[in-house]
């Protein structure tokens, strides 16, 4: 039996993230439009080039940062689970409200995708978006789709595939704070070193220095756990 | 004024968000950083919460937050 690679998908509420879930396991998850829907975790599976991938459709949310239950699940998510790969489903007419999501996923994984979803809906917009250039500002890949007609499925389910073979390595470009911020940072690390190798650690610091407590309380949980 | 001031179709610019920790960290998340546009479309029955658009998208806030976004005014 081969293994399965985890991925995560998350986005921001009302971006086609359920669809996208949908399309690739082929599960009629039920898609629906209140606050925290999908506040269980949903998981399906799908196979490609003979592998199979366990997709886990994380609650909709504009932040990682707020603590609010969506939030903690879909970080502690990305954060503990160590996913093969993030897929963050964006609204393509809506990008800059949706890019928040990605910077802060980005800053905890580079194992990340930029699903551009609703792209039908962006064209009827007249909206020309510069893909390229997005991709390289952000130092991640950019998948253009439209989950309710297919558009892009193939692609993604590739790119995916392709992070998880390790022949793709993302590169999001990092988040350098301000130098009393770094040296903070730089201070506490040492205190971090018993937290394992695949858990972010700067990421922890920016989190403690935030004033997070709730990120310690994952922690430990995770540390018993190992 | 705050974006509680603004009338419905009135814009406002964010100036600043006079609050700490996680409810100025939504509003953070919502886009309501400094030199957005908002527009006050219309308020709940009760008058509270108030629907405003930030950055393409629809959002209600609560009369308590609403008044920790300092705005001037533009239209």
């Amino acid at each position: 039996m081969s293994r399965s690679y985890v991925v995560a998908l998350g986005g921001n509420p009302n971006t086609g993230k359920s669809t996208i879930f949908n399309t690739l396991t082929g599960l009629k998850q039920h898609t629906g439009n209140w606050p925290g829907k999908t506040v269980v975790q949903a998981k399906g599976y799908y196979h490609y080039n003979g592998k199979t991938f366990e997709l886990v459709d994380l609650p909709g949310t504009y932040s990682l940062l707020a603590n609010s239950p969506e939030e903690q699940i879909a970080r502690d998510f990305i954060c503990f689970a160590n996913p093969t790969a993030t897929v963050i489903v964006v609204d393509a007419t809506c990008l800059e409200r949706n890019l928040n999501l990605v910077l802060q996923v980005s800053e905890i994984t580079s194992q990340v995708i930029v699903c551009l979803n609703l792209m039908d809906e962006a064209r009827r917009l007249n909206l020309r978006l510069d893909l390229p250039l997005l991709e390289q500002q952000l130092g991640i890949p950019v998948i253009p789709t439209t989950a309710t007609t297919g558009e892009g499925m193939a692609e993604l389910k590739d790119a995916i595939a392709r992070i998880a073979m390790g022949q793709l390595r993302p590169k999001p470009t990092p988040l350098i704070y301000e130098p009393f911020l770094e040296e903070q940072i730089k201070a506490l690390l040492p205190s971090l070193s018993r937290i394992p190798a695949n858990i972010n650690k700067r990421w922890i610091a920016l989190r403690l220095l935030d004033g997070d407590s709730s990120i310690l309380k994952e922690v430990e949980v995770h540390l018993n756990e190992q | 004024m705050t974006l509680s001031d603004l009338h419905p179709g009135e814009i406002g610019i964010v100036k600043t968000i006079t609050t700490k920790g996680p409810m100025r960290r939504r509003m953070l998340d919502l886009g309501l950083v400094p030199g957005t546009k908002v527009q006050m479309l219309f308020t709940s029955p009760v008058g509270n919460p108030i629907a405003y658009t930030i950055r393409g998208a629809v959002i209600a806030l609560r009369q308590d937050a609403a008044n920790h976004v300092v705005v001037q005014r533009i239209l």
